[in-house]
This record gives C-alpha cells, structure tokens and sequence, in this order.
C-alpha cells in the first residue's frame, strides 16, 4: 500500500522520527498561542521555506496535501469578510495552513516503520496494564494485511451481486464481506495459536 | 487473546476499507463515507472495550501516515485540522455504542440502532463540533451549523448498522462479540 511518505530522501529525512515528533508538538501548541496575523505570516514563511528547501516536486506535492482543507478556508473567509473582519479571519487560515502543513512535513519525511517504532516505543509503559509492544506490532501488521484482502473480497461479492443483478449492491455487500472477514478473522486466531500464540 | 487480536485489527482494517468504497461527496474535501458507519459497527458488533479497541489501532495507523480517512487523508496533519474532534471522538463513539449493545438487553437490532444513534452520532458531534469551533475560530453554535449536513447520511449510516449487526447476530451469533 502507498503511503504518505516521500520516496524521494530529503535532509529532514535523516533526522529521528522521536525529534520530529517533539518539534511538531512544540510548533503547534506555539502557534495556538500566537494571535497577530503578522506572526502567523512569518511562521507560515518559514515553513514555506523549509518545505522549498525539500526539492520543488516534494515542495507540490506538500501543498498538494493541503487541497482537503479549501472547503473550511472558504467558510472562514466568506465568515470573517461578512463580520467585516479580515484580519481574524486572515489569522485563523494561517494557524490551519502552517499547524496542518507542519505535521504534514513530519509524515512525509519519516518513514512508516520508523513512526511504527515511535508509536510502540511511546506504548511500553502500557506494559503494565497489559497490552504488550510486541501485540501492537502484531496488530499493526495485521490491518495492513486485512485492508487489501477485505478489499478484495467485497469486490468480489459486488460482481457476484452483478451478475446477478441489474441493480446496485450498495450497502448489500456489507453483511456477507463481514461475515466472510469474521470467519478470516477465527482462522488468522487459530493459525497464531498454532504457531505459539501473540505473546 | 488471539481471537481478540484478530478481532480488534480486522475491524480496524473494515474502517480503513469503509472509507476507501466509492463515495458521496457534498462539497468537495468533506466525503460522505461510510467510515463513520466502520465507527459504529465496531461497537455494536465487538463490544464497548474491544470496538474502541479497534478504532484507536486504526488511528494508530493514520497518525503512523497511512492515507486510510476517508478522501485518501492520513498523516499527523489530520490531528491539526478541523477534524480533530471526530478522531478524537471516533474510539469514544465505539465504545458508548458498544455498551449500549452490552447492557441494553433489548432485540439486537434496536439496541444496535440506539447505541449507533446515542455513539456514532450524539457523542461524536459532541466531540467534533468544539473540534472544529477550537480550528476554525468559532462559537459553538456557529460550528454546530456546519455539522448538520452530515445529520441525514450519518441517520442512515445508524439503520444501516443496526440491519448488519441484527443480521450478523442471526447468522453467527458466536461472532456478535457485544453479546456473547
């Protein structure tokens, strides 16, 4: 499966996943301190600049990422323009942009194993109430396995329902992909037993 | 253990694939999917504890930077924009639904349509609107406005989980963990 993660290597690649993280938490509790679209102009450049210093192609498709959000920045403005206030309007866009484009800096520059360790490394001291590492690593593996298969089988149930069928099979699919992922589900938990168990 | 396992990270995958099925759009960027129906089913078909389970790895593998939100988003960015209430309130909104499946004693599928209604739909709008009233900069009611558009589909998306869940009970009633 892709994922967000730029395949291309940049600097900000090479630093820890752990440092990266700790940055963006810091940038964003910053930023929701800070009111005056002066600041948040500023802040917003230097992440520009830092995103620029990545390459151009890494540079488009950053701000790529940020196309979900024109919806909540369009509502805002029309918002702000008809309280006749444009400069709070014009703070908040910039808090969405740089909060959002940061930590999307962060996910494109660290790979999926390396975030993985982070999250069950943050998770040893959940030891003691009994959920093991080692179990969340298992897990993790398993979703990214059961996505394509589920996948996959619902998209055969849709055309065995075409066939049969002129109409369409909507939420009709989702009962027997269900029921067939339940029964995945008691055979995956057998062959783990089988083969010592998940810790 | 390892049935729970495979339960909790097949239902974190069913989420996953939920939002990645062919979709409604309303405005562009704000899919109508059917995630938040994987959100509901969780809870009335795993139960309170392992359907919020369930829902917390699947945001484990969105914060990790897998694209599975709805519209193909993921990554950390998520956390920062306007609907980080609704994340916040998916594994919350799982659990009261699946407690309402365990304790409420009544036909699965009632039960089932209450938990998703009083779950999926009270809890999460009560997460997600201040959510998006702390991003966006707005009052309360201001941002409650902007939620109501999803009102009608997520409605449904509570019919549908209660006909799956009542329909699962009666063919694998051993596999409707929420009340075995």
């Amino acid at each position: 499966m892709l994922t967000l993660t730029s395949p291309r290597e940049t600097w900000a690649h090479r630093w820890p996943a752990g440092v990266k993280l700790g940055l963006l938490c810091l940038w964003t509790a910053l930023l929701f301190q800070i009111t005056s679209p002066l600041w948040l102009t500023l802040a917003a450049l230097i992440l520009l600049i830092l995103t620029a210093t990545c390459g151009t192609l890494f540079l488009k498709t950053a701000l790529l990422h940020l196309k979900p959000l024109w919806p909540f920045i369009l509502i805002v403005a029309i918002w702000h323009l008809w309280l006749r206030d444009p400069s709070g309007g014009v703070g908040i866009i910039l808090r969405l942009l740089t909060t959002v484009a940061a930590a999307n800096l962060v996910t494109m520059t660290t790979r999926l194993s390396d975030m993985i360790a982070v999250i069950t490394a943050l998770c040893r001291p959940l030891a003691r109430i009994g959920l093991n590492p080692a179990t969340l690593a298992l897990a993790i593996a398993l979703v990214i396995r059961f996505i394509p298969v589920m996948l996959h089988r619902m998209e055969q149930i849709r055309d065995a329902f075409r066939a049969r069928s002129t109409g369409r099979a909507g939420w009709r699919v989702l009962t027997p992909a269900l029921l067939a992922a339940l029964d995945d589900a008691d055979h995956v938990a057998e062959a783990l037993r089988a083969r010592g168990g998940a810790g | 253990m390892e049935k729970n396992l495979t339960h909790i990270a097949l239902f974190a995958a069913l989420i996953a694939v939920l939002g990645l099925v062919p979709k409604l759009d309303l405005i562009s960027g704000v899919p109508i999917t059917a995630q938040s129906l994987g959100i509901m089913l969780c809870g009335t078909v795993l139960g309170a504890k392992r359907g919020a389970l369930a829902v917390l790895l699947f945001l484990v593998l969105v914060a990790a930077g897998l694209p599975l939100l709805a519209g193909g988003r993921g990554g950390m960015g998520v956390f920062a924009g306007p609907s980080v209430g609704y994340l916040i309130g998916f594994p919350l909104a799982a659990f009261v639904a699946g407690l309402v499946v365990e304790r409420w004693k009544a036909p699965v599928a009632v039960a089932a349509f209450a938990g998703s209604i009083l779950g999926g739909i009270i809890v999460l709008y009560a997460l997600g609107i201040p959510g998006m009233a702390l991003v966006l900069g707005k009052t309360l009611p201001e941002a409650a406005l902007l939620a109501t558009p999803f009102l009608a589909g997520d409605l449904l998306k509570a019919i549908i989980a209660a006909a799956v869940t009542h329909a699962i009970g009666q063919m694998r009633p051993g596999a409707l963990l929420s009340r075995a």
